[in-house]
């Protein structure tokens, strides 16, 4: 008899603990195309039952989680905050969690935006020891720190290092852009295409058909790259050859007009080798109005068929994928389509490649 | 039997009548109309009246629950955060706040932002959808009921220009447009746990205008409007019941009168449908050039239909011939789309210029009063209780009467 009291005792004790089990897998098996959705859905009753306490758990959990599965935990912890107050927010346990880099960054971002909420003061002493940080969101405050000190300076020298440094730790474009417009200010101009590390050349071949927008999924001979770089190939108007092509754009725009002239319903490939010291998983970013497609070593990264619905920028796409050790075969197709409008008469793109926190990587040749 | 029927309708409209709140892009019932009055004494210092800061940037419209407003929001050097706030009508207090991060794409035109599409409710749930097609399902205490990512489930489901449409709730199915250049679908969706109920695939062209709904005696069909025309569905299982396919707007929406005999959509100019009954196909009614919509929607009062053209004309015109009333040029430029009440239109300009104009007649309209805000203003404000609802990026305001009136 006793040994059942004990053990009834046992489950009505752990009962939480098990629950949150439950919900935790619910949380880390949410998929896309709403996967999971009606299971996390019947589990998120237990959230009633948890307190401040069960917080940190979250935030690990949410190393487990995908974007997804992220904002159902933020929720989460707005509805227990919300029950128990924000000062019950186990705040030394949360620094200790933003201060571990093993813990993803989104996680320690949403760590750090519910502290800054519950002790703004706090969030804020630790804001100028992000300046290194993996996590690009959480960086970024640090640099806007030093750029905000950097503007404060009156000693034109003291600015001028003040800014260089702050760029040293910049990876966000608009706050590169900005550091060097002020550091061109004080005299000290700095070449932004280089800084950034766009890929400025290139050889393009064209221009292809793309009537109707049609040539977009037609694959033309170039797309077979290995076979393709040195031989001729049948374009729009007769046998095309791949031809070097290099910007000097102070953001590596690559203008195709001024390759090819301003032409319309046609499209184009663009090719560049990028020499990788490792084996390593990157960040593909590529800005353009135009439709294009981008493939690395042969593999489709992305396509993307969209014409001028807004301005190319830079980092408009951002793709997670692969470099090989040695070198790597990177092909843009870029199609300018049929408007005749002012502003559709942009047939570009920009190209760079960085790491994970954003730092740009160079090719070794 | 029949008399059962009668009192069965009348109660339903009582219930409408009393519950009337202002429950998603241009009301309830997506046509701008009003149905309690407003006065035109609305006044920005009236013991009433009020405002309240917002984060971040946002253009999207009130909703009003009961006693709570509800606008979305989207801060951060990206927009990515993803804001969820509700207040308490009668003091602007806020009530509970909650911040997601966007899962889809976040660029946008500047002129717009991340949080343009209006919220939607059926009275128990809140539905939150943002640029970067992530879908947030409340109950009204803001405690998460499900959440979608479709930006997150098709990675080509985006607009470089920001995206717009809002979505509607129809027999249980939160029906959201998310089409655009590249993938362009329509999704109805279980508003119990967010589940795909069904997907069609849409015509391919950017397209930022909101679904309607049109209310029958026993069944609710939903209305997509695109470059090709527009289209009604079951919202239960996304079957298509009929089609206009003369061409319509991607940028004004249609809106269905009062009765929901007439449908009027911006298609060359305005076009006026006979809605049709189950098994039938819709009956043109008119049609008139000359009554183009701007980038607001048509707002509806008793016989009249009202636009606002790109030159910033405001058009009454009759709903049964497609006559003109009257024109009035107003103060633009002008992005939101006008609300009514059987006697007074009110609407914002971007510059922040409440103009109030008086159309119970339907030979002639004036302005009435005009109060500035000085504040951006691209949103379609909410109406309840006699009082307006209207947002910048940085301000909501409760506009009600002067006391005493």
């Amino acid at each position: 008899m006793i040994k059942y009291l004990f053990l009834l005792l046992f489950c009505i004790l752990m009962h939480p603990v098990f629950c949150n089990d439950d919900l935790f897998e619910a949380i880390i098996k949410i998929g896309p195309k709403g996967s999971g959705n009606e299971n996390l859905v019947k589990q998120w009753s237990s959230v009633e039952k948890m307190s401040s306490a069960d917080i940190p758990s979250f935030f690990y959990v949410m190393n487990q989680a995908n974007d997804l599965g992220d904002n159902w935990i933020r929720a989460a912890i707005f509805e227990i905050l919300e029950k128990s107050g924000s000062d019950s927010l186990p705040k030394e346990e949360i620094i200790k969690f933003i201060k571990d880099y093993n813990n993803e960054g989104s996680s320690r971002r949403s760590a750090f935006d519910f502290l800054s909420s519950a002790v703004p003061q706090i969030a804020e002493s630790l804001i100028p020891t992000f300046i290194d940080d993996p996590e690009p969101s959480l960086r970024r405050e640090g640099v806007q720190l030093l750029l905000n000190q950097a503007g404060d300076l009156e000693n034109e020298q003291q600015a001028i290092e003040a800014f260089e440094y702050a760029l040293g730790k910049a990876r966000d474009v608009d706050q590169i852009e900005y550091t060097c417009t002020e550091l061109k200010g004080l005299g000290k101009p700095i070449d932004l295409a280089q800084k950034m590390g766009f890929l400025t050349e290139w050889k393009v071949i064209g221009p292809f058909d793309n009537t109707s927008r049609n040539g977009f999924s037609i694959p033309y001979s170039p797309e077979n790259i290995l076979d393709s770089i040195n031989k001729k190939h049948e374009g729009k108007n007769g046998p095309v050859a791949w031809q070097n092509f290099s910007t000097s754009d102070r953001l590596g725009l690559l203008d195709l007009n001024q390759h090819f002239g301003h032409i319309k319903e046609v499209l184009c490939y663009a090719y560049a080798e990028f020499d990788s010291m490792q084996d390593q998983m990157v960040q593909f970013r590529i800005g353009s109005k135009n439709a294009w497609k981008l493939w690395v070593n042969d593999e489709l990264i992305f396509a993307r068929d969209e014409y001028h619905r807004g301005a190319t920028r830079v980092d408009q796409f951002i793709l997670d994928g692969n470099l090989r050790k040695g070198k790597n075969r990177i092909l843009v197709k870029v199609c300018q389509n049929e408007q005749t409008e002012s502003w559709t008469k942009q047939w570009e793109f920009c190209f760079r490649i960085t790491d994970f926190s954003g730092t740009n990587l160079q090719s070794l040749n | 039997m029949k008399k059962n029927f009668l009192l069965i309708t009348s109660l339903a409209w009582t219930t409408y009548f009393l519950n009337a709140d202002w429950r998603g892009f241009r009301g309830t019932q997506n046509n701008g109309l009003s149905k309690g009055e407003i006065s035109a004494t609305l006044s920005q210092t009236s013991e009433d009246s009020w405002k309240v800061p917002l984060p971040g940037r946002g253009l999207s419209s009130p909703i009003v629950v009961g006693d709570l407003v509800f606008v979305t929001a989207s801060s951060g050097s990206q927009q990515s955060r993803l804001h969820v706030l509700a207040y308490e009508t009668v003091n602007g207090n806020k009530v509970w706040e909650r911040i997601f991060r966007a899962t889809g794409r976040t660029i946008c035109h500047n002129k717009t932002c991340v949080a343009a599409s209006t919220m939607v409710s059926d009275g128990n749930v809140v539905v939150a959808q943002f640029s970067s097609n992530d879908i947030f399902c409340l109950d009204l205490k803001g405690n998460l009921i499900w959440l979608r990512g479709l930006t997150f489930d098709y990675p080509n489901i985006a607009n470089g220009l920001g995206m717009s449409s809002s979505p509607v709730i129809a027999q249980g199915v939160l029906v959201s447009q998310v089409e655009n250049d590249a993938d362009s679908f329509t999704f109805g969706l279980n508003l119990k746990n967010g589940t795909t109920l069904w997907k069609k695939d849409r015509p391919r062209g950017a397209n930022w205008t909101s679904p309607v709904v049109l209310k029958n005696k026993s069944f609710d069909w939903v209305g997509l409007q695109s470059k090709e025309g527009i289209s009604f569905l079951k919202p239960v299982n996304g079957e298509f019941m009929w089609q206009y396919k003369d061409g319509a707007s991607t940028i004004p929406s249609s809106a269905i009168s009062f009765e929901n005999k007439t449908l009027l959509v911006p298609s060359n100019g305005l076009t006026a449908l006979r809605t049709p009954e189950y098994g039938q196909n819709p009956e043109q009614l008119w049609r008139n050039n000359k009554l183009a919509p701007g980038t607001g929607s048509p707002a509806i009062s008793g016989n009249q239909v009202f636009v606002i053209n790109r030159a910033n004309v405001l058009t009454s015109a009759s709903i049964k011939t497609g006559e003109i009333n009257w024109r009035l040029r107003i103060k633009g430029p002008i992005s939101g789309s006008p609300i009514v009440t059987a006697n007074l239109l009110f609407i914002f300009n971007e510059e922040g210029l409440c103009q109030i104009i008086d159309i119970k007649e339907e030979s002639e309209a004036k302005v009435l009063k005009e109060i500035d805000l000085k504040d951006t203003i691209l949103c379609t404000p909410a109406a309840d209780k006699g009082s307006i609802f209207i947002r910048s990026d940085k301000t909501l305001w409760k506009l009600s009467k002067k006391n005493n009136l």
